[in-house]
């Protein structure tokens, strides 16, 4: 236990009930640990706004959440009712529930550019690899929460949505069907996967999303936050003035907590816009279709998830019989690759050419519904190996040969491509070029242990450029 | 610390007590993780169905429900049984001969049905669960191919089935569309859900 402090005779009031508590409860330790001496590199530019904004939506997720529990009813057949209620006789509950609804894009808009932040500066690389996990299992929780809100309103998007992505479980083999029993909890979609979705949404999974943002947050003010130039300011050679504090940072608060507030405020300016002018966002936050009840015995004409689900959902559709035939030959390719060029021994040769074989055989047994939910899963799973599998001798983009910054235009290209086509009903030609970004997707991550080693990086500078303004 | 002596009956003990608490949380996740079953009601929610189809004129479908699921019935046209054979040959399980939706044996036949233009199905295709649409309509239109003999188009990932609910090749669903369990009560009446073996 720590020493017993006394407040000085004469202290103001503030002063002696702070000495109190802090002899109780480590409160200005806190403050100061994750606020007021928490060192930010001092060259953040306008990507580091996200992680604040994302905090920001979460509380607005919250709290608007909260709020719709109150009117919402988690039965099939009072739960469209009861969202229409909200929306109209509820005060105010529009506003609550659009917050809310846009509030789940926003989230992902945000992630997402956080992440590709993470992705361009090297946020993940040692000693920042479990800041990107704990980043990633938020990144999951997200999804789970956003899929499971979505079934609540009980329309015809949620009740077929939920539908197909239940029947992804039931593609496994062997124990699928038993699976997608038990998450439904029927044989069907019906009032028990509602009620046990609601749970989840809000309870399971948002105490499991917290308790990640605090391990995210905790480790990520163990390690110190990264930045533009992926330049240590707290390492051993980095600059201290004579306090031992990085010469090359500023105090999260209240540099950085002024600063955000900008950002924040032009934010919520975009963010108000769209609840006031557009809530649907031409079908893209809200889709059509769900404003019509849920009908077990008519599939929408045309369903697609919601776009953020859509990058992925293209490489789902894309994995057909070709695909995973394809699949295979790229496997027998790598094999002969390897056999003729790497430097292994035999011994290795021979095991990687059996577990090659075995994956072909694998990939020829199953399904290629089952492929695609794999390629679907594994899509965000490789995410989670992304500091292991970055062997680059510099951390960020700026310092890196240039075509790596066209590779990863590239990357975010193909992204965006697999995100229109999973909005966009199936077509021949749509289908070949989503192949064309998955194979890319995997091959821009698998490959990346050998291409991030190519070429020559520029040199990294020993402090971070900072120009005062 | 370092110079005690480790207790070793004491850490028996503690292993042993460790194991059989750790046990006993297994045991209780149990009732837990059965929740998540279907319930008596939903077990019990399974009845069969029976359908008067006397009214149905060739060409059209009629949909009914059985366990919540849609299920067709389509008096088809000798047209739409004459294309059967044509399709057949860019079909990916023309005899039904896959085990994923058993086919009862009596509809392993060409139509997929016990009379040859009365074609009963679960519309529910067995990719991920969509329930596909009707395009009895023949030739070229958006999303099929152009010598289209009229069959079903799945919305959400565009697999395709001819008029017998077969599936065709290099399409994401594997398995052709399940033909439910059902018999004739009258020439008019159909039951579902239940055969004759049952």
């Amino acid at each position: 236990m720590a020493e017993f402090k006394e407040a000085p005779a004469g202290a103001p009031l503030g002063t002696k009930l702070m000495t109190w508590v802090d002899n109780r409860f480590p409160a200005t330790k806190m403050y100061k640990e994750h606020m007021s001496e928490y060192y930010a590199p001092k060259n953040f530019n306008w990507w580091y706004i996200f992680g604040s904004l994302a905090l920001l939506v979460l509380v607005i997720q919250i709290v608007t959440g909260i709020f719709l529990v109150m009117h919402y009813k988690p039965d099939a057949a009072l739960a469209f009712a009861s969202v229409e209620y909200i929306m109209r006789d509820v005060p105010w509950g529009w506003l609550i529930r659009y917050m809310h609804s846009t509030g789940a894009s926003a989230f992902f808009v945000v992630v997402y550019l956080h992440m590709f932040r993470g992705l361009i500066y090297g946020s993940y690389r040692k000693p920042r690899e479990l800041v990107w996990i704990f980043g990633c299992g938020i990144f999951l929780c997200l999804m789970a929460e956003a899929f499971m809100g979505y079934l609540l309103p009980w329309g015809q998007m949620s009740y077929w949505g939920a539908q197909v992505i239940v029947n992804l479980f039931a593609a496994v083999p062997f124990v699928g069907e038993d699976l997608a029993l038990l998450i439904r909890g029927d044989y069907v979609v019906s009032d028990a996967t509602l009620n046990r979705f609601f749970s989840f949404h809000v309870i399971a999974v948002p105490l499991v999303l917290l308790g990640l943002v605090v391990a995210h947050i905790i480790a990520l003010h163990e390690v110190g936050s990264n930045n533009p130039d992926g330049v240590e300011i707290k390492g051993p050679k980095a600059p201290k003035d004579a306090n031992g504090k990085p010469l090359d940072a500023i105090p999260f608060h209240p540099y950085y907590t002024v600063h955000d507030i900008f950002g924040v405020s032009l934010f919520l300016l975009v963010f108000t816009a769209i609840i006031f002018f557009a809530p649907e966002l031409g079908g893209y936050f809200l889709e059509y279709n769900n404003f019509i009840p849920a009908d077990p015995l008519k599939t929408p004409a045309h369903i697609a998830p919601v776009w953020y689900f859509t990058p992925f959902y293209s490489m789902l559709r894309a994995t057909t019989d070709v695909m995973v035939q394809v699949l295979v030959g790229i496997i027998a390719l790598s094999v002969i690759s390897i056999w003729l060029k790497s430097g292994f021994s035999s011994k290795t040769k021979l095991l990687i050419s059996a577990g090659a074989g075995a994956a072909a055989l694998l990939l020829l047994a199953f399904d290629a519904k089952f492929w695609g939910v794999v390629v679907m899963g594994g899509a965000v799973v490789i995410l989670f190996f992304l500091p292991w599998l970055d062997h680059s001798p510099v951390k960020s983009i700026r310092y890196r040969p240039d075509w790596h910054k066209h590779l990863y235009t590239i990357f975010v290209v193909f992204f965006l491509v697999l995100g229109y086509l999973g909005i966009k009903p199936p077509s021949d030609i749509g289908t070949i070029v989503s192949q064309i970004g998955t194979l890319f997707y995997f091959g821009f991550f698998l490959l990346m242990p050998w291409w991030s080693k190519l070429g020559t990086p520029k040199p990294v500078p020993d402090r971070v450029t900072f120009h005062p303004h | 610390m370092s110079d005690q002596q480790v207790d070793q009956g004491k850490r028996t003990w503690l292993i042993a007590t460790g194991c059989a608490g750790a046990v006993g949380g297994v045991a209780t996740a149990v009732p837990f993780v059965s929740t998540f079953t279907p319930s008596e009601r939903a077990k019990a929610a399974g009845a069969a169905v029976e359908v008067d189809i006397s009214s149905l004129k060739p060409g059209e479908k009629l949909t009914v429900e059985w366990r919540g699921k849609p299920v067709w019935i389509v008096r088809r046209t000798p047209e739409q049984l004459e294309s059967l054979k044509s399709t057949e040959s860019q079909l990916a399980d023309p005899l039904s001969v896959r085990t994923a939706y058993p086919t009862p044996e009596y509809a392993k036949n060409q139509a997929r049905s016990i009379k040859p233009e009365v074609f009963v199905a679960v519309g529910i295709c067995s990719h991920l669960g969509c329930s596909p649409s009707d395009k009895f309509q023949t030739g070229a239109q958006p999303s099929l191919p152009d010598d289209w003999h009229g069959g079903f188009l799945c919305p959400c990932h565009g697999s395709t089935f001819d008029m017998a609910g077969r599936v065709f090749k290099n399409k994401p669903a594997p398995d052709n569309l399940e033909v439910p369990p059902h018999m004739y009560l009258s020439d008019t009446k159909l039951l579902i859900g239940e055969d004759k073996k049952a």
